[in-house]
């Protein structure tokens, strides 16, 4: 059983993880995507944006890294063998462009337990070094108990 | 622009190792059960399986086809209700990804998305907002 007290805990925010143009062009291509918002800085200028633009999911890079700070808080113990993802959500302020320099706070919103498995959920937000919020992501994620 | 109660075309995904090898690397998620066959055999599953936020970029992919932009998601969750497993052959596996148009408000058109493997339903409570165009 995960220790319901850690419900409402809020992490130090990450150090900056600066945006790469190629990491943003990396991903994009590693899920088939071909616009040029992705790929073309001048297309993505002409859109409004200072740089390329990172696709929906790409915060989970960032994201998925800033929560093992929870995941791996000796005091929580989580087993991360036994973890699967339930659930998944963002909601954005903003698309992530190249060039933005983003720190993750991580909060636990919720533990339950349920048929023997545990369910953590965790909201990250995303905000640049200036203090903008760009995005904020949800996961829940299912401890697998004994069978 | 997007209407309510449209139904939005299915577009279907190959999915193979390769892609998930491709995407380990640029997610930076090294799970093994998305790459070692004899590791996600030992953990109980049939084999190999896809990332789950594979299959959620596939949906938000589909998406933005069919907001007609790339930018237009403004939210998106999923919860993953069934593995995705990807047999290690040059088809690998179809990921079809279909919506509808549930309501437009305020300029945000809101798609219940349905992702299908192999006959059955891998995301539950799929749910995308779009910004429309103005």
């Amino acid at each position: 059983m995960l220790d319901q007290s850690f419900v409402g805990r809020t992490y130090p925010p990450t150090p900056a993880y600066q945006v790469g143009r190629e990491k943003i062009r990396e991903f994009a291509h590693a899920i088939g995507l071909d616009d040029p918002l992705h790929f073309d800085v001048e297309a993505a200028k002409a859109a409004g944006y200072a740089d390329v633009v990172a696709p929906p999911t790409f915060p989970i890079v960032l994201t998925m890294a800033a929560s093992r700070l929870i995941i791996d808080d000796p005091e929580l113990g989580m087993d991360y063998s036994r973890v699967v993802h339930g659930d998944q959500r963002f909601a954005y302020a903003r698309p992530i462009v190249a060039g933005d320099e983003l720190v993750c706070v991580n909060t636990v919103e919720d533990i339950t337990s349920r048929a023997g498995h545990d369910f953590l959920t965790t909201r990250t937000d995303v905000s640049t070094t200036a203090g903008e919020h760009v995005v904020s992501a949800w996961s829940k994620l299912v401890v697998r108990g004994d069978h | 622009m997007l209407e309510a109660g449209q139904q939005l075309p299915e577009q279907a995904f190959a999915v193979t190792r390769a892609d998930l090898v491709r995407y380990a690397g640029a997610s930076g998620d090294f799970n093994p059960i998305h790459w070692s066959e004899r590791f996600a055999v030992n953990v109980g599953l049939p084999g190999v399986i896809a990332h789950g936020m594979f299959t959620m970029a596939l949906a938000a992919r589909a998406v933005a086809v069919w907001a007609g932009r790339a930018d237009a998601v403004v939210d998106f969750g999923v919860r993953f209700t069934r593995p995705v497993p990807v047999p290690d052959t040059d088809e690998g596996t179809e990921v079809a990804i279909s919506g509808v148009v549930r309501k437009v408000e305020d300029g945000r058109a809101y798609i219940d998305v349905t992702a299908v493997c192999g006959g059955e339903k891998v995301l539950a409570q799929a749910r995308a907002i779009v910004q429309q165009p103005v």
